[in-house]
């Protein structure tokens, strides 16, 4: 698809601007908890994608951690009655 | 208006499609032990299984919309297929160590200018984290970059809520 580059871009070329890498980085910033009661002229770009780097590594390791968990009680546990009340009280949080 | 499907959807959809993907694909699991003690070469499929019904419950609740959510769907689908002639199936679960698989076109996107306030390191990193990454112009990548982590972060989350119901 072509179409990702062309766009919102300017004419004749592939220069992203400034203010584009800015609203990202911010938009970025708000979605890490560790950065986003922060004000955004406070904190780096830098900053941003290190702690989101890190903050992927950690949901990854979560994930995994509670891969294993999951599979040590997939053993013990009658998935389909719980089925239905899990995503219950799922869907009311 | 617009019929596409917006690029920041309703945040509760996704979560609900990721947690009926995961718990059938759970059941599933479940359901191929044996009643009888397993062998510690089971618990680690039944380990892997999970792991990978997790990755993949999440990129089909997101659909092909998502160019991280392609790639793993991408990469999910051939190493079915490579696991189906291969007897060894490697231990590559996450997308950051899987990157031959994903594709090689666009190898000069590393040597394009960035602003320097970024850190070229951060960047590189954050394209090995992210599904498809190494291939992204920089503005797809931190705007994909979001939406990923935020699909992460509700995975765990419901990962969790499964893992305190089963063990109250």
């Amino acid at each position: 698809m072509s179409s990702r580059r062309s766009r919102s871009r300017q004419s004749g070329g592939s220069r992203i601007t400034d203010d584009q890498i800015n609203d990202l980085v911010s938009k970025l910033q708000q979605v890490l908890p560790e950065l986003r009661n922060r004000r955004s002229d406070k904190v780096s770009a830098a900053r941003v994608l290190q702690e989101t780097c890190n903050y992927i590594r950690n949901l990854h390791k979560e994930a995994d951690d509670l891969s294993d968990r999951l599979s040590e009680l997939l053993e013990t546990t009658d998935g389909t009655s719980a089925q239905a009340e899990i995503i219950r009280s799922l869907l009311t949080q | 208006m617009n019929p596409h499907p917006s690029s920041c959807s309703n945040g509760r959809s996704i979560r609900t499609r990721f947690a009926r993907r995961f718990l059938r694909a759970l059941k599933k699991i479940g359901s191929k032990g044996s009643s009888s003690r397993p062998s510690p070469r089971d618990i680690s499929w039944r380990c892997r299984r999970v792991k990978i019904a997790a990755d993949a419950s999440m990129a089909s609740a997101v659909g092909p919309r998502r160019v991280w959510s392609r790639t793993m769907l991408n990469m999910l689908r051939s190493r079915s297929h490579a696991c189906l002639h291969a007897s060894r199936l490697g231990n590559s679960r996450r997308p950051g160590a899987d990157r031959h698989a994903v594709g090689k076109r666009k190898r000069l996107v590393l040597k394009r200018k960035l602003p320097n306030r970024l850190g070229l390191n951060q960047v590189n990193q954050l394209r090995r984290l992210v599904p498809g990454g190494e291939a992204m112009d920089l503005d797809i990548l931190l705007d994909e970059t979001a939406h990923y982590i935020k699909c992460l972060a509700t995975q765990v989350k419901v990962m969790r809520s499964i893992v305190d119901y089963c063990s109250a």
